[in-house]
């Protein structure tokens, strides 16, 4: 390591962790389209399997929208970890003089921006498919930024807990599935109230609260399990 | 204190002291278990609106309670077993997984079985009812959890992590099911004299409750005599005890 960079802070070590994985994303657009064309195509499934009466979708829009952003962000964060595991770069993270906690959330950030926050800025597309009214549309884009915040983290938990297992997929559902009900219940609760014009500010309140807490608390969680999937 | 500690974590320890409260414990659950079963089947009176279909809440009643005892117990061993590294905190980790799971299923299957004549079916989305199949999937995420795993102390950590996250997650995850079911509540159905109990109803209750304890503390604890022995199969201290006895 040349000596201009072993003078390192945590911020910069955060931020080249962030930009590294930025730039991987960003150089594989599939990896970022892949689970806004998943949310399309399940999307579409609901009016085949349910029926195309324009009433009963709107109705159920909140609801279907929350499923499949929550089933959406469970694709994503079972590849969280994994190419980082394989290619050994994970272990080098470990043994680098900064919280493993802080170097992962760098990751989980640039993760984040690819699926959560753009899933959450073309969700009023989705939310016309369904017909889902005009009045909720903007608390789904608030719900849904905070919510994939907490999906995220908790999905990048359960990544890094069964990374180093193969065939880990299904495991991982079971994993993170109970842990992301607070989330599906408050975000479709915020947006149904906006629907019908009750009070959807306080559901967003504790869905912040929960970003936030998830945000101080799941790095830690984050960081622990993934030395001991190193370890195994 | 510290020395007690010290001598939990020592296996042949732990093999010969378990040993001894299994002896007692043991019967004591039997007993229990058959004064309470007797009173609160045959002597307790039959409730004036269910009749005799009340009585499941005996079982009902204290497997639930002790499901919930049991993931806390699994939490607390997680933690010592993160932060100390003891050994047989990972083995009561990994005992208390499979028994907590068990209970809850009891629960679970009970329940459907008292709604049937109670509310006319065999499952609703009622609050209680739900957090109760999230334990269940918490608890079989663990089992399973443990069981992906090749190295068994990685394991035990890995459980111990997603434990911890679960014990902070569980207070919210049972509020916001509480608010979710308030929300959608459907007003025919109606959970009726849960807090008015009556004493001649309540002591067997309680009786069992303390049986389903001391079950659950055997259970866990013949758990993790087997699993001990399993790991210190070869080892002279096992033989000794094994033969001595």
């Amino acid at each position: 390591m040349p000596a201009s960079e072993s003078n390192l802070t945590l911020h910069g070590a955060f931020a080249r962790q962030f930009s590294r994985h930025a730039r991987a994303i960003i150089r594989s657009p599939a990896e970022v389209a892949n689970p806004l064309l998943f949310f399309f195509m399940v999307i579409t499934l609901f009016p085949l399997g349910l029926g195309p009466d324009p009433q009963r979708l709107a109705e159920m829009a909140p609801g279907i929208l929350w499923v499949v952003a929550l089933l959406s962000s469970l694709m994503v964060s079972g590849k969280l970890f994994a190419s980082d595991y394989e290619d050994g770069s994970l272990e080098q993270l470990a043994i680098a003089p900064f919280p493993l906690a802080v170097l992962a959330l760098g990751e989980v950030s640039a993760y984040w921006l690819a699926t959560g926050f753009l899933l959450a800025l073309a969700s009023p597309i989705f939310a016309l498919m369904l017909g889902l009214p005009a009045t909720g549309i903007f608390t789904l884009m608030v719900s849904l930024l905070l919510g994939t915040t907490c999906l995220t983290l908790i999905g990048a938990v359960g990544s890094a807990l069964t990374v180093s297992i193969r065939r880990g997929g299904m495991l991982l559902s079971l994993l993170i599935i109970p842990l992301n009900v607070p989330v599906l219940i408050f975000g479709t609760t915020a947006v149904s109230e906006a629907v019908m014009g009750g009070n959807a500010t306080s559901w967003l309140a504790l869905m912040g609260a929960l970003a936030l807490g998830s945000l101080a608390v799941m790095p830690v969680a984050i960081g622990a399990a993934l030395r001991v999937s190193l370890d195994q | 204190m510290w020395t007690i500690i010290h001598k939990m974590g020592s296996p042949p320890w732990f093999f010969r002291f378990s040993g001894g409260l299994v002896k007692w414990l043991l019967p004591l659950t039997v007993c229990l278990l058959l004064v309470g079963a007797v009173w609160g089947l045959l002597i307790a009176p039959p409730d004036f609106r269910q009749g005799n279909s009340y009585r499941i809440i005996y079982i009902h009643v204290p497997s639930a309670v002790v499901a919930l005892a049991g993931y806390y117990v699994m939490a607390f061993a997680g933690a010592v077993s993160l932060v100390w590294r003891i050994k047989m905190a990972d083995v009561t980790m990994r005992a208390v997984a499979p028994v907590g799971a068990a209970l809850t299923a009891i629960a679970l299957v009970t329940g459907a079985i008292w709604g049937k004549p109670t509310w006319g079916t065999w499952w609703v989305w009622d609050a209680r009812i739900t957090s109760m199949l999230i334990l269940l999937f918490l608890y079989l995420g663990v089992v399973a959890l443990f069981e992906a795993y090749e190295n068994k102390s990685a394991a035990a950590r890995a459980c111990a992590v997603l434990t911890l996250v679960g014990t902070v997650n569980i207070p919210i995850i049972y509020k916001s099911v509480d608010w979710w079911y308030s929300l959608h509540q459907p007003a025919s159905i109606k959970f009726t004299g849960e807090s008015a109990i009556d004493p001649s109803m309540l002591y067997p209750l309680l009786l069992m409750i303390g049986a389903f304890y001391c079950l659950f503390a055997v259970t866990v604890l013949l758990n993790m005599r087997a699993e001990l022995a399993w790991n210190h199969r070869d080892a002279s201290w096992l033989k000794q005890l094994v033969q001595g006895t």
